[in-house]
């Protein structure tokens, strides 16, 4: 389907069209997503470097193995498997949101367009549950001799090597750096996911009033999706690098 | 109602959309079977590092590594099929495709630099060991 080779004889930088065949607000959303992606990855990149420079790091499944109304279980990778689908799920709603649009089915785009939002929203408080259990939830940390219980904060991480003391394995203080940084990128990625959420139900009210159906295109609901899918994907990589490796 | 009237006059040429959902849904279903082996892979190492966490580390490292090309392959299919890059010009492809290859150096730079760090402090500051200077007995 190379319909970009029907036009070989096209002079695509001589000025009067697009360059990129598309508008100028898709180019610009395009060139957006991606110095939001260095962004992004300069946060993760900045805490892979920091991760290896230290001879000890935290077990991702120490910290994470809980879910919600099911204290005292060990369920490592569970919780966080449940938000990554979600947010999977709520990205192919949006793709047929726009699936919609392009056959202006004003019914279609607005029940994709609520689905997603509903999505971004129970992602938005699994994230919350996620970052109350950290900062609430108390670990037993051997300091200086005494045995003193501490959440996680950006100041004190209790998850650090494991000493043997009066016959039980307990954890001493670990790496400081670990609550800064989960808890500084988790929440960027959540603020973008918040107004991600925004976005979208300005989409969907925007649907409702006829604009896109005035306008004759959902070219809007369409570079809407692109930032929805650019917050999914960052998500993918978050999740790689605080929960998988 | 595949090819309409371009919706500005940048617009050269309106691609084909497809008909269906069928490739969307097709595209969801390879995104969660790449995330449950990604999950499969991780408990794998959680399992194996259970009372040992130095256990098989050439073997860990090689799941990490195959989490990490699973999570390229997501976004590879993310960015090609629900955000429409493999459908565009070359052009627009080519814009985001080649500083995101730049960026490959970027990540391995800062990671290499950080390893370094640690080989340097291990080597040449270790003030909570055993003294290393030895002082010459006193000849008498």
């Amino acid at each position: 389907m190379s319909t970009a080779t029907v036009q070989q004889g096209t002079k695509w930088w001589n000025g009067g069209r697009s360059p990129f065949n598309a508008t100028y607000g898709k180019v610009m959303m395009w060139y957006f997503l991606m110095s939001d992606a260095f962004t992004f990855g300069a946060f993760l990149i900045s805490y892979g470097t920091i991760r290896f420079s230290q001879n000890f790091w935290v077990d991702p499944n120490k910290v994470f193995n809980s879910f919600p109304f099911a204290e005292g279980f060990n369920l490592p990778l569970a919780f966080v498997s449940l938000m990554t689908f979600i947010l999977i799920f709520s990205s192919v709603t949006m793709v047929l949101a726009v699936f919609e649009g392009h056959r202006m089915n004003r019914k279609g785009v607005e029940r994709y367009m609520l689905l997603t939002i509903i999505g971004g929203i129970g992602f938005l408080s699994c994230q919350a549950w996620e970052w109350h259990h950290l900062l609430t939830g108390e670990h037993p940390v051997l300091v200086n001799g005494v045995i003193e219980h501490w959440n996680t904060t950006v100041s004190h991480n209790p998850f650090g090597k494991e000493v043997l003391f009066n016959g039980q394995m307990i954890h001493t203080p670990g790496p400081i750096a670990f609550g800064s940084y989960f808890f500084e990128i988790t929440g960027f990625h959540g603020f973008h996911v918040f107004s991600g959420v925004i976005i979208n139900i300005v989409m969907y009210i925007k649907t409702k009033l006829g604009h896109f159906d005035q306008r004759g295109h959902y070219e809007m609901v369409e570079k809407a999706g692109l930032y929805w899918h650019f917050v999914d994907l960052v998500w993918i990589f978050v999740f790689l690098c605080f929960y998988l490796v | 109602m595949s090819d309409h009237t371009p919706i500005s006059p940048e617009i050269t040429f309106v691609p084909e959309h497809a008909s269906d959902t069928k490739r969307i849904w097709r595209t969801f279903w390879l995104l969660s079977i790449l995330t449950v082996i990604e999950l499969i892979i991780g408990l794998s190492i959680y399992k194996i590092k259970i009372g040992n966490e130095e256990a098989m580390p050439s073997l860990v490292l090689a799941f990490k590594g195959m989490v990490c090309i699973l999570a390229l392959a997501k976004a590879y299919y993310i960015v090609s099929i629900f955000m429409h890059l493999g459908d565009e010009v070359r052009n627009l492809i080519m814009t985001i495709v080649v500083p995101l290859c730049l960026f490959v150096w970027f990540i391995t730079a800062f990671l290499v630099d950080g390893t370094s760090w640690k080989n340097l402090r291990n080597r040449y500051s270790r003030p909570l060991d055993a003294p290393t200077e030895q002082v010459s007995p006193v000849k008498e």
